[in-house]
């Protein structure tokens, strides 16, 4: 039972990067490798906050959310101007200079030998202990992380989002400043990740960089991508796939020798199957790369 | 308030596509740009609305210069444009392509998008207004239809609904009837006569001169990125040298 909690609570978890992500693939046509450092910088600002300051959760999280956002801004600016492999060129980019700080600056990040002890969350008086209390936690979050991008995609904000997508030149014939919502598009994107780092920091009590990766980006864009990008199911979809399916080839019974090997094989070829005969995703609206 | 451009010019890989081009727009009615292929006319446009900078040169919308501003700005200061490939959103409703137009829409701001504060009433709005221009042009009854399965001639109506939607009080046309069946390259000029009635100014490209003879009240014949004639349709078109640099 602890198990199936700990696997759904990395659902959510999982869910809201995913969800996150989906602002910027699905509804604004922008693929950002990067999600991983915006998930790190919500993880290591309020882990060393709650370790270093007795900083309660919630406020550590908001301030995890608070520098993904001004740092999402201030690498936005100069990578949005850009379109498409350039973008994708200058977030990877990003994304490992902020892994390379993660594991190098260890002053204050400890490096590879991450940072222990994170306290669990305390939330009005409601002691965050079991695997049951995060899971509900972790439902919580991911239910705001859906209002959110619900909210945004439904509106004139997402309508814009979408034109930006599908024609940015008709967008901005239309009097429409797509800079500004692609910046806001991202800032939100890299926010809802770095609230998910928060929570993921509060879970599993230690970080390190190799939570961080470019491979876990990744896991990320694969998410939206399997899911199915223009939806807001794709990206629960895509993250119960994505976790679950590692999970139950577990219980395969494939030989211990090559188990983890065979694992990665049967892993990549589903995917490679599904992507080509479902590029859209399993629910998604959109092929990847339209 | 009238456009009007002092000295603009714009090269391409040492070829110039406008060469120091001086040319003022009337305040009111419609005028045709005509050319040959590299005269220049789609380079004016797209300088015009912000989509190329000029090398040099400046323009100007009445005594406001625009030369460096963004195409976004110069949308909103009402000058709108379409384009000679068409520029939709396929995917969507027809509706939703001119709701998106609406100028200065509150929710498309972060928190109100978020919190919805006053923006079911201006969503209202905007689509009476969405709607308004649609019966416009003739498409109140595809309003619910996908842009992309519209008709080639559905579509370019719905271009210029998009850009009347944005409230813009010049329109800048890039062959708006080019590729039309006849029957709708016929409601596209009544439309704009109607539109230059209405006060709108219009400014197209175009190569069918008998449309050009139907709708315009002035023309300007470029060529190799200059103006080489200007004036009423009946004394510059029937000019055997103007028509022979145009076919040639």
């Amino acid at each position: 039972m602890q198990y199936v909690l700990h696997i759904l609570t990395l659902v959510c978890i999982y869910n809201i990067l995913a969800v996150s992500l989906e602002v910027l693939v699905g509804r604004a046509g922008f693929l950002s490798v990067a999600h991983a450092a915006f998930y790190g910088l919500g993880a290591y600002t309020s882990a060393l906050l709650a370790v270093q300051a007795g900083v309660p959760f919630l406020v550590g999280n908001l301030a995890g959310v608070a520098v993904a956002v001004a740092i999402s801004l201030v690498v936005s600016l100069p990578s949005l101007r850009v379109h498409d492999d350039y973008f994708v060129i200058a977030t990877f980019a990003f994304q490992v200079i902020l892994f390379s700080i993660f594991k190098n600056w260890m002053g204050l990040t400890q490096g590879p030998l991450g940072i222990p002890g994170i306290p669990r969350p305390v939330i009005f008086g409601w002691h965050v202990t079991t695997h049951l209390d995060f899971l509900i936690l972790a439902v919580a979050f991911a239910c705001f992380a859906y209002f959110v991008v619900w909210r945004l995609t439904c509106s004139p904000f997402g309508r814009v989002l979408h034109a930006i997508r599908e024609d940015e030149v008709f967008a901005k014939a239309v009097g429409k400043n797509t800079l500004y919502f692609k910046m806001t598009a991202f800032a939100v994107s890299a926010a809802l990740a770095a609230s998910a780092g928060s929570l993921y920091a509060s879970y599993i009590t230690y970080i390190d960089p190799s939570s961080f990766t470019v491979m876990e980006s990744i896991l990320i864009i694969s998410m939206v991508i399997i899911g199915g990008a223009g939806t807001l199911l794709g990206p629960l979809v895509g993250a119960f796939v994505l976790v679950t399916l590692p999970e139950a080839l577990r219980f395969v019974g494939l030989p211990d020798a090559v188990a983890a090997n065979l694992r990665q094989i049967i892993y990549g070829s589903l995917l490679v199957i599904m992507m080509m005969f479902r590029p859209r995703g399993l629910v998604g609206k959109y092929s990847f790369g339209k | 308030m009238n456009l009007r451009c002092e000295h603009l010019s714009k090269s391409f890989d040492g070829t110039r596509a406008l060469s120091d081009l001086t040319l003022e727009f009337p305040a009111s009615g419609v005028v045709a740009i005509i050319g040959p292929n590299g005269a220049g006319k789609t380079t004016l446009i797209n300088v015009l609305t912000g989509f190329l900078n000029p090398d040099g040169g400046r323009f100007f919308l009445g005594e406001r210069e625009l030369s460096r501003l963004p195409a976004h700005k110069i949308a909103r200061l009402g000058v709108a444009r379409t384009f000679q490939d068409l520029r939709l959103i396929a995917q969507v409703p027809v509706l939703e392509n001119v709701m998106l137009a609406r100028p200065n829409q509150k929710g498309e701001g972060l928190l109100r998008a978020l919190f919805r504060v006053g923006v079911a009433a201006e969503e209202r709005r905007n689509y009476e207004e969405a709607m308004r221009w649609l019966e416009f042009v003739g498409l109140g009854a595809a309003a619910s239809q996908m842009a992309g399965e519209l008709s080639y001639g559905q579509q370019k109506l719905l271009t210029l609904a998009c850009c009347l939607a944005t409230d813009a009080k010049i329109l800048l046309l890039d062959e708006p009837v080019a590729g039309v069946h006849p029957e709708m390259v016929s409601k596209i000029l009544d439309l704009m006569v109607q539109l230059r009635d209405a006060g709108k100014q219009i400014v197209f490209i175009e190569h069918d001169i008998a449309s050009v003879r139907r709708v315009a009240d002035l023309v300007i014949v470029m060529d190799q990125g200059r103006v080489i004639a200007q004036g009423k349709p009946a004394e510059v078109l029937e000019r055997p040298e103007i028509m022979e640099a145009y076919v040639a």
